[in-house]
């Protein structure tokens, strides 16, 4: 290895002989560090066919799914409502593969189980991106204006989100959604997610205003403020881009987050409700049914740990690919300074 | 220093106060406390009604309820201005009377979870760090982040199913089978061969030893019928107090350092003859007496260390302080284990020891270590739970702490001076890489308190957690802010400890005085 820098001789000050090889822009570099992580690219795969997989089987924006069942309807019982999936083929003594009536067996009333943890996932998921959608574009825009402005208006934004980060997330998800249930019934799952949305974005207020004041400080900035750039203008296309890796980084993991919040506040009862289904709330209705139909507990667990592991190692992908020096799960107290 | 100290309280109350006002009004939102008298068809709703307005305070605005609440809570600050008061509960029992029983029953649960979770978590982290890119490392980083995605309700539901209900059947009939033995043998080799690592010889070696050792053991407790009569005896216990002493001088102090293992041998033996002697003792024993030996087990092996002496008397005393305490531990272990089959023999427990619900079997007649039984077998499923979910975090920031400290300059000076290894690792990274675990180890502390509200709930544990879910259903305002002035209160402190710690700790972070 030279210790001497690599310069390309080729390239003139006038520019007008064109390099050999084309300067690959930061996000193609970004992208092509992602695609070489194997466990994040498999991670994306298997989620993404997870997402398409629940919207295809039960259907989105009412359109119809192709799975013949609905969530909410009641089938007569088959067979004693015994999952009717199976995976092992007849060459080895199996039944063959196939999905059958009732793949992963009827509720104690009847309703197809399948179309339930698929209603499930699907709301888990809308929950998951709302949530993520909600808190990065406040989080950062509270961020950013109390990173880029300082002075008052920062001391007023970073102490009001002291005062939420007081309150432990759970704790204010289990209250919020309380609320949502009690104010916002006609919404469903939107109403939940929108509530918890607008309490979760603190963390990574934070984050966003960290790197705001060190970026602030930076030549660019002061060379465009000079040649007479507006502040909004310093903030979205010059400070913002540089500061995006840690924003979608910890959204990402935060969406990883929601997941296990929305399930365990379901299965507290804070979540989403019946009629509507949850897998923590299915969880929770079939929890005494372990023993003799344990079927009803695996495949909404299977599920919730698929979305979440999968979305967390995408996550960890997206952070190596944004700054590859940087390595997994880097202690948060040691990169921020000691704030009084 | 002082100022900086008086500044921080200062914004802590204003904090606290500032969050205590936003989930009052939450909690006000939240729902209608009079809801459940509005279906109902009791002849005296409407007094009921009144009674539980005037005890709850309802008919003042909820913004102006608060300043209410708060005047009531201000008397558990300031003194001489009257009693403690934090409201009632919807039904009027005093919410200052609920908390204790509550604290006391989370406390339980979260302490030992935590304490474990931070042993298991610290080795794996650095073991993972000092194999970093070897199956072991890329295996435990797979199951943290598993361990990190798994709903805690699911994997408490789990652990009910298998581990209580099936350990519980198999102790009816308690014979491994010869394929268990096998398979548990085979995992317990791939465990030790990765924590090890070495050569190929080396890894083949512990593989074997480490298998067959396994399966000796498993035979042995199988056949001896040792699950329903457990007990370490005094074979086993000789083995393992030498072990832990072994193991520790060999950690703390290097096998080279003869008085550091003198000191070690000293405390295994003295423990080694307690354990015989003292069974009379620890049959009567209060958790008082026991407390007691504890100190004197401390000062005893403090003072071998002192007398021992040799250049170094602070490693020899160390050292012998861990072994001894340790070794004290197994006594108390084998001292549990022989009150098992009474224990499991009880009309209550009728054969199936290890608990799903509650923190206590209700009536339970016992002495102390029926009793200590009785809190094992029912802490262990909740703590299980709780502990595999902060140990996923741990293990990766032990991990990323101890790969930080490793590439750092002095660790490279520490070895080019020719320093060996074992004081490289446990002198110059290990203790460093401790200083930023410190600071997340007291904020998870102060989480913790309140984030076991799911786990209290699969296992029906009335601690802290219950008694804010069932405040937050019904729904009761007051229970609701005692819990959060709790966890609020104990959230502020401990990342205010935090921080104090990291800044003595590490003196190139100063406070801002």
């Amino acid at each position: 290895m030279s210790l001497e820098p690599e310069i390309n001789t080729k390239v003139s000050a006038s520019g007008d002989v064109a390099p050999l090889t084309e300067g690959m822009s930061q996000g193609r570099l970004i992208w092509k560090r992602f695609l070489r992580n194997k466990v994040a690219m498999g991670s994306l795969v298997i989620f993404l066919a997870i997402v398409v997989l629940s919207l295809s089987a039960s259907g989105v924006f009412g359109m119809q799914g192709w799975w013949k069942w609905k969530y909410n309807e009641l089938v007569p019982l088959e067979n004693g409502g015994a999952p009717t999936l199976s995976l092992i083929p007849e060459w080895l003594g199996g039944d063959g593969i196939h999905l059958g009536n009732h793949p992963f067996g009827q509720t104690l009333i009847g309703i197809d189980y399948f179309a339930m943890t698929m209603r499930g996932v699907q709301n888990s998921l809308i929950v998951m991106f709302i949530i993520g959608i909600l808190s990065a574009v406040i989080g950062t825009v509270i961020g950013a204006i109390a990173g880029y402005y300082r002075g008052w208006v920062e001391s007023a934004l970073m102490r009001f989100t002291d005062l939420v980060i007081v309150i432990p997330v759970i704790v204010l998800g289990a209250v919020v959604g309380k609320i949502a249930s009690e104010h916002f019934k006609g919404l469903g799952v939107i109403g939940l997610s929108i509530v918890l949305g607008l309490f979760l974005w603190t963390g990574l207020a934070r984050l966003v205003r960290g790197e705001f004041l060190t970026l602030r400080e930076r030549e660019y900035v002061d060379a465009a403020r000079v040649s007479g750039a507006r502040d909004a203008r310093i903030i979205f296309r010059h400070i913002l881009p540089n500061a995006v890796g840690v924003v979608i980084v910890s959204t990402t993991l935060l969406m990883a987050a929601a997941i296990l919040l929305e399930t365990g506040l379901s299965f507290l009862g804070f979540g989403i409700r019946p009629p509507d289904v949850s897998l923590g709330l299915i969880i929770s209705q079939n929890q005494n049914a372990f023993s003799t139909r344990p079927y009803l507990f695996i495949w909404p667990g299977v599920f919730i740990v698929a979305i979440a592991l999968t979305v967390n190692f995408i996550g960890d992908g997206v952070r190596d690919a944004f700054d590859p020096r940087q390595s997994r799960f880097v202690a948060r107290k040691m990169k921020e300074p000691a704030d009084s | 220093m002082v100022s900086f100290i008086a500044r921080r309280l200062i914004v802590s109350v204003l904090l606290l106060l500032g969050a205590a006002f936003i989930m009052y009004q939450l909690t006000a939102l939240s729902g209608d406390p009079l809801e459940e008298y509005y279906q109902s068809r009791l002849p005296n709703r409407e007094q009921l009604m009144a009674a539980r307005i005037e005890r709850l305070q309802l008919n003042v605005p909820p913004p102006l309820r608060f300043f209410l609440w708060l005047g009531g809570a201000a008397k558990c600050v300031v003194p001489f201005i009257g009693a403690c008061d934090l409201g009632q509960t919807a039904q009027g029992q005093p919410v200052l009377q609920l908390l204790p029983q509550a604290m006391n029953a989370t406390l339980q649960l979260v302490t030992a979870s935590t304490v474990l979770a931070i042993v298991v978590g610290l080795i794996v982290g650095i073991v993972s760090a000092l194999r970093q890119y070897t199956t072991f490392d890329f295996v435990m980083t797979f199951i943290s982040f598993l361990l990190f995605s798994l709903p805690s309700f699911w994997v408490g539901i789990l652990l009910k199913e298998f581990i209580a209900i099936g350990f519980n059947d198999f102790l009816s009939d308690p014979i491994v089978s010869p394929l268990w033995i096998v398979i548990i043998s085979l995992a317990s080799g791939l465990i030790w061969l990765g924590l090890i690592g070495g050569d190929l010889r080396r890894r083949l070696m512990v593989f074997v030893i480490s298998g067959a050792a396994t399966a000796a053991v498993l035979t042995y407790f199988s056949v001896s019928d040792w699950f329903t009569h457990p007990s370490l005896g005094p074979v086993f216990m000789l083995l393992m107090a030498a072990g832990i002493g072994w193991v520790l001088t060999a950690l703390m102090a290097g096998i080279k350092n003869r008085r550091a293992l003198l000191t070690a041998g000293i405390q295994v033996a003295i423990a080694y003859v307690c354990y015989f002697a003292l069974q009379g003792l620890l049959n009567i024993s209060s958790i008082y007496t026991l407390l007691i030996l504890g100190l004197i087990t401390i000062a005893v092996a403090w003072l071998t260390g002192y007398l021992v002496g040799g250049p170094d008397r602070g490693v020899n005393i160390r050292v012998g302080i861990f072994t001894a305490l340790l070794s004290a531990g197994l006594i108390l272990i084998d001292r549990l284990m022989q009150a098992w089959p009474t224990y499991s023999n009880l009309s209550a427990i009728n054969g199936r020891p290890i608990a799903t619900v509650g923190s206590q079997t209700p009536g339970l007649v016992g002495d102390i270590w029926v009793q200590g039984v009785d809190s094992f077998t029912h802490l262990l499923l909740p703590t299980l739970t709780l502990m595999l979910i902060s140990f996923a975090g741990l293990t990766r920031y032990a991990r990323a702490g101890m790969l930080d400290v490793l590439s750092q300059d002095y660790i490279r000076t520490a070895r080019a001076k020719g320093m060996p290894e074992r004081v490289v690792i446990v002198r110059h990274a290990f203790r460093n890489s401790l200083i930023p675990i410190a600071t997340i180890v007291a904020s998870d502390f102060g989480a913790l308190l309140g984030g076991a509200i799911i786990t209290e709930q699969v296992f029906a544990f009335s601690g802290m957690g219950a008694m804010f879910q069932r405040g937050l259903t019904l729904p009761d305002p007051n229970p609701v802010m005692g819990y959060f002035v709790v966890i609020a209160i104990s959230a502020i402190v401990f990342n205010f400890i935090a921080d104090m710690t990291y800044s003595a700790l590490d003196p190139r972070v100063r406070v801002r005085a």
